[in-house]
Order: structure tokens, then C-alpha cells, then sequence
């Protein structure tokens, strides 16, 4: 490689021109919201260390219209990231059985059933045993 | 050849970003959605509660791991994206996408052992 690579000039708007491109760029923004929601979880557990008093408050101010908010925007990337995700597993580990390749809906239709299962008991842990 | 970070980056990238994919939605809809819209009750997520869950060692164990590979996953793909945007000053976005997870592990370790 040179010292010096040629880079393009390209404008910082270019992926705007197209759909697919706004997308690619919405999926790789989702990953901004994963690291927000880590940020929500280190708070937690920052306050949760704190006392009662202090979770309790964390858990007043999450549970606020605006929290309220924040916590559905986070959702709603991170089920952007998890779809992106899932519906890219066919390319990023192919599988073979023998000398079959698995169809990839097979590989994305099991990553989309362990993702509702994981989701449906953690829900049900979550709500008392 | 020089050996190179990059598999080890990357391996976190992608650990990150399969555990978060299963998880997040879940732990948003319960942390932050299920109580103010009724499906759990308050005391499903009471101080006494969470604090067992989160303060036994293999909940210790498993929040440091799922936190930090979290964080991994989002500054290894902001390091990538940035440079789509425009921005090809590598080392510099490389030390603040690594040096915000790096500080991120070490607060979430703190704040795990403080439990």
C-alpha cells in the first residue's frame, strides 16, 4: 500500500440518494441504541448499588413519559438491528449438511424462532416464578 | 506478518452483535415498557428482587458479559461507519470508539463488584 491512498472525494450526504443506502445506514445506526441501552443497564446498576432509594428513583425517572419514550426508541432499533441481524445469517455463516447447502430461510426462520422464545421466557421469568 | 487486533475486534463485534440481536427488544419491553403499561407489576422489578438476581455471581457474571459485548459491538460499528461518513482519521475514532467500550467495561465491572 501507498503512504499516500487516493481517497475519493465523496460527499458526507451520499448514502441519502438511495433507499438501500439510507438503510444500510439506519442498520449500522441501530448499533448507537444497543450501546445507549447498555448505558441504561450500567446506570441500573449503578443505582441499584446505590440502595433502594436510589433504584427506586432510577426506576421513577425510566418509567416517565420521557423514559417512556427513550426506552421505545431504543426498541424500536434494536428490533431493526435484531431483523438486520437475523436476516443476514445466511451470508455471514453458510451451513452445510454433507454436501447440502441449508437453505437460508431455514438458518434465518431458526435464529427468528430462538429470538421469540428467549423473548417470551424472559418475559415470563421476569413476571414472577 | 504483522499481527493484527482486528479478529479479536471482531469476534467482540459479532458476539455483541448476536447476543444483542436476541436480547435487547426484550429488556427494553421489560426494564423500561412493561410496568408503566401494566403487563409486570412493580414488585416483579423491586429493589429486593433485582438486587438478588443482579448481585448473585452468575448474574454478576452474565450482566458484565452481556453489557460489555454490547458496548464492543456499538463502538467497533461506529469506528466502521464513521469512515463511510466521511471520516478517515482511523487512529483517532479508533481510540474513542475502543476507549469509550474500554472505559465502559472497567465502570461496568466497578459498578458490579459495588453491588
Amino acid at each position: 500500500m501507498s503512504n499516500r491512498p487516493y481517497i475519493r472525494p465523496l460527499p458526507t450526504s451520499w448514502w441519502l440518494k438511495e433507499g438501500r443506502y439510507v438503510r444500510y445506514m439506519l442498520r449500522e445506526a441501530t448499533c448507537l441504541f444497543v450501546g445507549l441501552h447498555a448505558l441504561v443497564l450500567m446506570i441500573g446498576i449503578l443505582r441499584l448499588s446505590q440502595g433502594r432509594e436510589a433504584f427506586e428513583s432510577f426506576l421513577a425517572g425510566l418509567w416517565s413519559p420521557a423514559g417512556q419514550l427513550l426506552s421505545a426508541v431504543i426498541l424500536l432499533m434494536a428490533v431493526v438491528h435484531s431483523v438486520t441481524w437475523f436476516n443476514l445469517t445466511p451470508k455471514a455463516m453458510p451451513l452445510w449438511v454433507g454436501d447440502t447447502k441449508v437453505p437460508g430461510w431455514m438458518i434465518v426462520g431458526a435464529h427468528y424462532a430462538g429470538w421469540l422464545a428467549v423473548s417470551v421466557l424472559t418475559l415470563y421469568l421476569a413476571g414472577g416464578l | 506478518m504483522a499481527r493484527s487486533n482486528k479478529p479479536i475486534v471482531w469476534g467482540l463485534f459479532a458476539a455483541g452483535g448476536t447476543a444483542s440481536a436476541f436480547m435487547v427488544p426484550v429488556i427494553m419491553i421489560t426494564v423500561g415498557l412493561a410496568v408503566p403499561f401494566g403487563w409486570l407489576s412493580v414488585e416483579d422489578l423491586s429493589y429486593d428482587r433485582v438486587h438478588a438476581i443482579a448481585s448473585h455471581p452468575l448474574g454478576r457474571l452474565i450482566s458484565f458479559g452481556f453489557i460489555t459485548i454490547c458496548l464492543w459491538h456499538a463502538a467497533h460499528r461506529t469506528r466502521t461507519t464513521v469512515h463511510d461518513i466521511g471520516i478517515h482519521n482511523d487512529s483517532a475514532t479508533m481510540t474513542i470508539c475502543y476507549g469509550m467500550a474500554g472505559l465502559g467495561t472497567i465502570l461496568t465491572g466497578i459498578f458490579l463488584f459495588l453491588l
